[in-house]
C-alpha cells in the first residue's frame, strides 16, 4: 500500500478524477501556478492546463456561484474556498442556491457540485483564518457535509463527494495535510455517510472530527494506560450522519464523549448529543461530554490560541468525567 | 411561443405573433393580480406589466439550447421562454401539475427542459449561474449562450459585479439583460445609483454594452440578437441595457406611497409595449379584440386547470431534498 500525505490524498483524487472524466475540473484562488495556498493543486496546472486549473479573482460569491451555474450544465465542478472563513462570503450561493436549487425545481435540477475550504487552528492566524465552520452548513438541508480526518478517508470521500449529485461542503483540516498514512493501490470510494471506528474499546466512545479525531487517538492511549477502555469513532461525514455506527457504538460503551475543534456552544457535538441521549438513553451511564473551543474568536497569542481550542488532554478529562475518575 | 428561425429583425408576420404574446402575458399577470386579490394565490408575488417587450424580445432571439435565468419578477421570462401557461398558473396555485411541481412558487419557477434555469428571489442571485452556465457551454465548445435577466437595483450588489467581471475575464458566451425598470423596490435609481448611465459598470469590466428601448419589441429583439451573436461567436459577454417601465407597485398590492401616480398612469399611455407595437402595426379594433379574447380564453383556461390541479401530499415535502 502506497503511502500518501494528506495534501496528496487529496491531489490525487482530484487528478485521477480529472484524468478520467472531462466534466471534472478545479476552481478557486491561487490554486494554478501557486498550487493554492496550501499547496493542494501544486503542479496541477501543467497536467491539465489553464482551462481545467483556473484561477479565480478573489470573488467567492461568484466563484461558488459560477461553480454552481456549470454544475447545472452538467459539469463537475471542484471549487476551492481558500479558508473555511471565507465560505461566509460564498455562503449566500451555497445556502440559497446550491442546496435548494434542486428542491425549488421540484427535483428538475442537480446540483454536483464540491465546495473544498479548509481551516483549523495552531498556527496563530487570529480570528479570520481558522475558524471551524461545519455547524453551520450541517443545519442546511440539501447539503452533503464532510470532514476527513485521514489521507485514506481524505482520498475516498473526495471521489464520493465529486461523483454525488448533490452539492458538496468538504472540509480538510490544514494541520493534517502534512499527516502520511496508507492507502491503497487504486482509489476505493468512500461512501458518503459511513463512520469509521479507528479504535476498538470497551468503556467510553469518542466521537471526533477532523484534528480532534488524532487527539482523541492520543486520549485513548493515555487512558489505555490508566486501564479505561476507548472506542474512537469518526464520522467522516456530518451530514448525512451515520447514526447507527455512532449509536450502536454507545450501547456498547455506556459513555460517549463528542470532541470537535469547533466552539462548543451551538456545535455539531450538540446534535450528535440529542441524537445518542434520544437513541440510546437506556443505556447511558453518565453524561454526554462535549469537547471543542471555548466560547470566543479564535485569539492570535499562541498561549491564548491554544486555551481556547481543544487538546487531547481535554478529551482525556472528558473521558475521564464519564467514567467518574476525575 | 414556437421558435424562430435566425433573423436579424422581425417581419411583419411574425410581429403579430409577437403581439399576442405579449398580450397573453399582459392578461396573465392581470389575472394573477386579480386572483391573488381574491385570496386564491398564497405567497407573495411580483408582476412585470409594463415589461413584456423584454420578455419576448429576448427570448424570440433565441436559439434552442441556449438558457436563461430570471429574477423574482419572472412570470413573462417564463412565458416568453416556452412554459405553457397551464404549468406557469398552476406553480402559482401550488399544485403538482406547475413548472415546479409545487415546489416553488412565483419567486422559483424553473423550466430545464425548456432552458429557464429558475427564477430567483434573491437579487442578483441567478447572475453567477449564467457565467457559470456558459463556461459549460465554452469548455465543451457548445455554441450556446447564457443570458441573465435582472433588474437596476441588481446592479449594486456583489454577485452583479463578481459574476461580470467573471464572465468578462473568461471570455463565456453570455448575456446580461438589464432590465432598467428604475426602481429597486420602492427606491428609485436616484437613491440607489450614483451614477444615471448603468451600463458604465458593464463597460468598467471592460463589457460590450448595448442599449435599447426596452419598450419597443423589435429594439430589444435586435439588441438581443447582436448580443447574442457576438457571445457565440466567442467575442464574450454582452451587457444589454434596456430601458424598461415598470407600471405597477414592486408586489401585488404594494400601495405605492412613494410614486407619483400620474407620472406611472402617462408611463402607461405613453410607452406601452403592447400599445407601441399595435400602433405600428395599425392593428384594427375588431382584430385587437379577436387576440384578446383568443388570449384571454387562454388565461381563463389555464385557471381553469390550475385550479383543478392536484394538490401535493404534505409529506412530499420531504421529497427532493437530495438527488
Amino acid at each position: 500500500m502506497p503511502e500518501l500525505t494528506y495534501r496528496e490524498a487529496v491531489r490525487d483524487a482530484l487528478s485521477t478524477a480529472m484524468r478520467q472524466d472531462e466534466d471534472v475540473f478545479i476552481m478557486g484562488e491561487d490554486i494554478a501556478e501557486m498550487g493554492g495556498s496550501m499547496g493542494v493543486t501544486a503542479g496541477m496546472l501543467d497536467e491539465f492546463g489553464k482551462e481545467r486549473v483556473r484561477n479565480t479573482p478573489i470573488s467567492e460569491m461568484a466563484l461558488a456561484g459560477a461553480a454552481i451555474g456549470a454544475a447545472m450544465q452538467g459539469m463537475r465542478p471542484v471549487a476551492e474556498i481558500m479558508y473555511e472563513d471565507f465560505m461566509t462570503l460564498a455562503a449566500e450561493q451555497v445556502v440559497n442556491q446550491a442546496a435548494k436549487l434542486r428542491y425549488m425545481s421540484g427535483g428538475q435540477l442537480t446540483v454536483p457540485v464540491v465546495f473544498r475550504t479548509q481551516g483549523g487552528a495552531g498556527w496563530s492566524p487570529g480570528a479570520q483564518h481558522a475558524q471551524q465552520l461545519e455547524a453551520w452548513f450541517v443545519h442546511i438541508p440539501g447539503l452533503k457535509v464532510v470532514f476527513a480526518s485521514t489521507p485514506e478517508d481524505v482520498r475516498g470521500l473526495l471521489w464520493s463527494a465529486i461523483y454525488d449529485d448533490n452539492p458538496v461542503v468538504f472540509f480538510e483540516h490544514r494541520t493534517l495535510y502534512p499527516i502520511k498514512g496508507n492507502v491503497p493501490q487504486e482509489i476505493e470510494p468512500i461512501p458518503i455517510g459511513r463512520a469509521r471506528v479507528h479504535r476498538r474499546g470497551e468503556d467510553v466512545t469518542v466521537i471526533a472530527t477532523g484534528r480532534l479525531v488524532h487527539e482523541s487517538l492520543k486520549a485513548a492511549e493515555e487512558a489505555e494506560s490508566e486501564g479505561i477502555s476507548v472506542e474512537v469513532v469518526d464520522p467522516r461525514t456530518l451530514q448525512p450522519l451515520d447514526e447507527e455506527t455512532l449509536v450502536s457504538s454507545v450501547k456498547k460503551t455506556n459513555r460517549a464523549v463528542v470532541a470537535h475543534e469547533a466552539v462548543t456552544r451551538m456545535g455539531f457535538g450538540a446534535e450528535v448529543a440529542a441524537v445518542l441521549q434520544y437513541q440510546a438513553f437506556d443505556w447511558l451511564d453518565a453524561p454526554i461530554e462535549r469537547v471543542g473551543a471555548k466560547f470566543s474568536p479564535l485569539p492570535f497569542a499562541p498561549v491564548m490560541e491554544a486555551f481556547v481550542v481543544p487538546h487531547a488532554e481535554d478529551v482525556l478529562a472528558a473521558i475521564k468525567r464519564t467514567v467518574g475518575k476525575t | 411561443m414556437a421558435k424562430v428561425e435566425q433573423r436579424t429583425s422581425l417581419p411583419k408576420g411574425e410581429l403579430g405573433d409577437v403581439l399576442r404574446e405579449m398580450l397573453l402575458i399582459r392578461r396573465f399577470e392581470e389575472k394573477v393580480e386579480e386572483r391573488f386579490r381574491a385570496g386564491e394565490l398564497p405567497g407573495f408575488l411580483h408582476v412585470a406589466i409594463g415589461q413584456e417587450a423584454s420578455a419576448v424580445g429576448v427570448c424570440r432571439a433565441l436559439e434552442d439550447g441556449d438558457v436563461i435565468a430570471s429574477t423574482h419578477r419572472a412570470h413573462g421570462h417564463t412565458l416568453a421562454k416556452g412554459t405553457h401557461p397551464n404549468e406557469l398558473m398552476s406553480e402559482l396555485y401550488g399544485k403538482t401539475e406547475g413548472c415546479s411541481h409545487g415546489y416553488g412558487g412565483s419567486m422559483h419557477l424553473y423550466d430545464i427542459e425548456r432552458g429557464n434555469m429558475g427564477a430567483n428571489a434573491v437579487i442578483g442571485g441567478g447572475l453567477p449561474h449564467v457565467t457559470g452556465a456558459a463556461l459549460a457551454f465554452q469548455m465543451r465548445g457548445e455554441p450556446r449562450v447564457a443570458v441573465a435577466f435582472f433588474g437596476d437595483g441588481a446592479t449594486n450588489i456583489g454577485t452583479f459585479h463578481e459574476a461580470l467581471n467573471l464572465a468578462q475575464l473568461w471570455t463565456v458566451p453570455a448575456v446580461f439583460v438589464l432590465e432598467d425598470n428604475k426602481w429597486a423596490e420602492s427606491t428609485p435609481e436616484s437613491q440607489h445609483s450614483p451614477i444615471r448611465d448603468l451600463s458604465e459598470r458593464a463597460r468598467a469590466f471592460g463589457m460590450k454594452a448595448i442599449k435599447a428601448d426596452g419598450q419597443d419589441v423589435e429594439a430589444v429583439y435586435k439588441a438581443t440578437r447582436q448580443a447574442l451573436d457576438h457571445a457565440r461567436s466567442g467575442k464574450g459577454p454582452v451587457f444589454v441595457h434596456l430601458d424598461c417601465v415598470r407600471f405597477h407597485g414592486h408586489y401585488i398590492g404594494d400601495p405605492q406611497v412613494y410614486r407619483d401616480k400620474d407620472e406611472a398612469r402617462k408611463l402607461a399611455e405613453t410607452r406601452d409595449p403592447i400599445g407601441l407595437l399595435r400602433a405600428k402595426l395599425e392593428v384594427s379594433d375588431d382584430d385587437f379584440a379577436e387576440v384578446d379574447a383568443e388570449v384571454t380564453e387562454i388565461v381563463e383556461a389555464a385557471v381553469e386547470f390550475a385550479k383543478n390541479g392536484t394538490d401535493p401530499a404534505p409529506e412530499d415535502a420531504l421529497k427532493n431534498v437530495y438527488a
